[in-house]
């Protein structure tokens, strides 16, 4: 695991914006622009599905790759705010949902998941290591069943549908460029708080407790604190991405947070890397581009469409044995080698 | 003492009409239980394997769900091309076992230590696996038929209740292939705790389970114990399927029941404990039974329930070690 990341001390004298590498820069403009050239599919199916994704997997990789604890139930929170819209809102299931205006019911759902997520961190947190996947994983299929036998509050097999985003300051949030927006939006404002968190007290003291939770305690850390409160907030952003989810797919349904969804977050954080927050969102843009577009190279390799389970597998398993950190960890080895001599093997200094 | 008394009493007396009344017919309530017994013999052969595995090697195998599967298949296709059930119990443990081999030598003993690393593989190989299956079975589901000696039900001695008009007792039939294969449950279970306890290689693999860097030093072959456990918990996941198919069916999907099943089992029991994967799946067995018969809609929480007050009180599992 990655040891804590210093700022690099030289750079303090500038401002802020000069600080960020040119190369963020050019990726928001490319984001903010995308609309210009990109049409709806692309916008709506590929980057709104990648951003949410990615939201849900981020707070995987928080809970993860800073303090430690695998959990796998992330997208079962993710569902459970998604169920909470549909509930309180508004959905096709009249019978069901209250119809609560947004400004109450997604507040609740958020904080409703959130409440789940700190009770079951509280659990899985008597434990450690593989056995917190262990026991999230049979929390989050419990979910699923009970979702699925559950007629009166969760509507059972099918669900709710028509679920749909408010329409808020006169825009239509369902249609491809706003919604590209909204998730961009949240994808990115979740990504600078981890980012910040990262290097924040908090973050760093929950670093420290990945890392050696007996010597925090000793130093006077709260280690189960801090740990609950990590799956507390890492909670906030799952919900907000289960919330987009759903009115994504229009649709919630157990099988949203079914046991295939649930390893598919640990997938996406697993093949895009756990050591930064930008890793889920890689992993969660090379998983919707493979699940879109998996099915057509298949069937062009003669091999039928629905071998993509065995596709995504494969390469997950081709990335845990060559590179345990992911896209990332490649990415890192590939700079770290060409920044040496390939002579004497010492670094140079960086181009 | 008293919990036990008043089921004694439940199980052999005939009921009164006021507790006929209360929650059901007596004939409900046996049957409940007996299913719930029989599943948990079940459960206990799918877990235990799993338990042993982890408990030696510290490998959470989650691809144990996809070995019970295979096996089920393996035991269907033995089954009915040869005629003789019975076979298909060597042929899936064989078959299976092998596989598992082949795991531990070219998988797992790459990444020896790394038990993070080795769940993550163990989730990759189950979702290839199930795949492959789908592919090569198709999404059908099997049913392997037991011979004609054990089909059908048999009278047992518990009564059920009085025939209205003569007095005559009336008593419980019960079907005779899951009253076998639960005795042959008990006799693994049984057979497994007198080879760890009794036996020379038992003793390795309690030492290894133990501390494993001091067996290696006193000489052990530690790598050769840890491919025969590998191998018989393997194994013993696809004699389960065979055992699963019979019950109930084979069918894709049912290597993440099992699964699942077998994670709660063992969070339950204890980590690497057998006893405790024998109670805890006596436990599961009968909560989940008795949830669908009297709550049917609530069947999952009570399993879920049962985990978190364990869990909540004994972390470790009821016959875990701290």
């Amino acid at each position: 695991m990655a040891s804590v990341e210093y700022q690099e001390s030289e750079k303090f004298g500038l401002n802020w914006w000069e600080r960020v590498p040119a190369v963020w820069w050019i990726l928001a403009v490319l984001l903010l622009a995308m609309p210009a050239f990109a049409n709806s599919f692309v916008l709506f199916q590929i980057f709104g599905w990648a951003f949410i994704l990615g939201m849900i997997a981020l707070s995987l990789m928080f809970l993860a790759g800073y303090g430690g604890m695998v959990s796998l139930l992330q997208m079962t929170v993710a569902g459970l705010a998604g169920y909470m819209v549909a509930i309180l809102g508004d959905s096709a299931i009249t019978t069901i949902s209250l119809g609560w205006p947004w400004y109450v019911s997604i507040p609740a759902a958020i904080f409703i998941a959130s409440v789940f997520a700190t009770l079951c961190g509280w659990l899985a947190v008597r434990t450690e290591g593989i056995y917190t996947i262990m026991i999230t994983l049979a929390i989050a299929s419990a979910f699923f069943y009970f979702a699925r036998q559950n007629y009166v509050i969760f509507n059972g097999f099918s669900g709710f549908n028509g679920v749909s985003p408010p329409q808020l300051f006169g825009v239509d949030w369902k249609q491809p460029t706003a919604f590209y927006y909204l998730t961009l939006f949240w994808a990115t404002l979740s990504f600078l708080l981890i980012q910040y968190l990262s290097r924040a007290p908090f973050g760093l003291a929950l670093q420290g407790i990945r890392d050696n939770p007996r010597r925090m305690a000793a130093l006077g850390f709260n280690v189960t604190g801090h740990r609950i409160a990590a799956y507390a907030f890492a909670s906030v952003i799952a919900a907000i991405g289960g919330i987009l989810l759903t009115w994504q797919s229009g649709q919630i349904s157990p099988g949203t947070a079914g046991v295939g969804p649930v390893i598919d977050i640990l997938i996406i954080a697993v093949i895009g890397g756990m050591r930064r927050p930008i890793g889920p969102f890689i992993g969660a843009f090379i998983y919707v581009l493979l699940k879109t577009f998996a099915v057509d190279v298949l069937i062009s390799l003669g091999l039928g469409g629905e071998r993509f389970q065995l596709l995504i597998g494969l390469s997950f398993l081709a990335i845990v044995f060559w590179s345990p950190d992911g896209i990332l960890g490649l990415w890192d080895r590939w700079r770290e080698n060409r920044g040496r001599d390939p002579l004497t093997g010492e670094r140079r200094d960086a181009p | 003492m008293l919990v036990a008394a008043i089921l004694l009493w439940m199980i052999f007396a005939v009921w009164p009409e006021w507790l006929k009344d209360a929650i059901g017919r007596k004939k409900v309530f046996l049957n409940a239980l007996f299913n719930g017994i029989t599943l948990g013999g079940l459960y206990f052969l799918v877990a235990s394997g799993f338990t042993l595995i982890f408990g030696l090697m510290r490998n959470v195998n989650l691809a144990h769900g996809s070995l019970y599967l295979l096996g089920g298949y393996v035991g269907y296709f033995v089954a009915d091309s040869t005629g003789y059930w019975l076979l298909a119990f060597p042929a899936a443990f064989i078959v299976v076992a092998v596989l598992g081999v082949a795991l531990q030598l070219l998988v797992f003993r790459r990444m020896q230590g790394q038990d993070l690393r080795q769940t993550l593989v163990t989730i990759g190989i189950s979702i290839v696996m199930a795949d492959l299956m789908l592919w090569g079975f198709g999404g059908d589901f099997y049913n392997i038929s037991p011979p004609s000696w054990l089909s059908g039900p048999m009278e047992t001695f518990f009564v059920t209740g009085t025939k209205r008009k003569t007095g005559e007792l009336i008593y419980m039939k019960y079907p005779v292939v899951r009253i076998v294969i639960f005795a042959a449950a008990v006799a693994i279970g049984v057979g497994m705790w007198l080879l760890l306890n009794r036996t020379r290689i038992g003793m390795m693999v309690r030492a290894g389970v133990d501390d494993q860097e001091m067996l290696s030093a006193t000489g052990a072959r530690i790598q050769l114990v840890f491919v025969g456990v590998f191998a018989f918990g393997a194994g013993l996941a696809g004699m389960a399927g065979v055992v699963g198919g019979t019950f109930q069916s084979v069918a894709p999907g049912e290597d993440i029941r099992f699964l699942l099943a077998s994670l709660v089992v063992v969070i339950v029991g204890g980590m690497g404990s057998i006893p405790g994967a024998a109670l805890g799946a006596l436990l599961i067995g009968l909560a989940e039974q008795f949830g669908s018969v009297y709550m049917p809609t609530y069947a999952v929480v009570l399993t879920f329930l049962i985990m978190v007050i364990v869990l909540a009180f004994r972390p470790q599992g009821l016959m875990g070690r701290a």
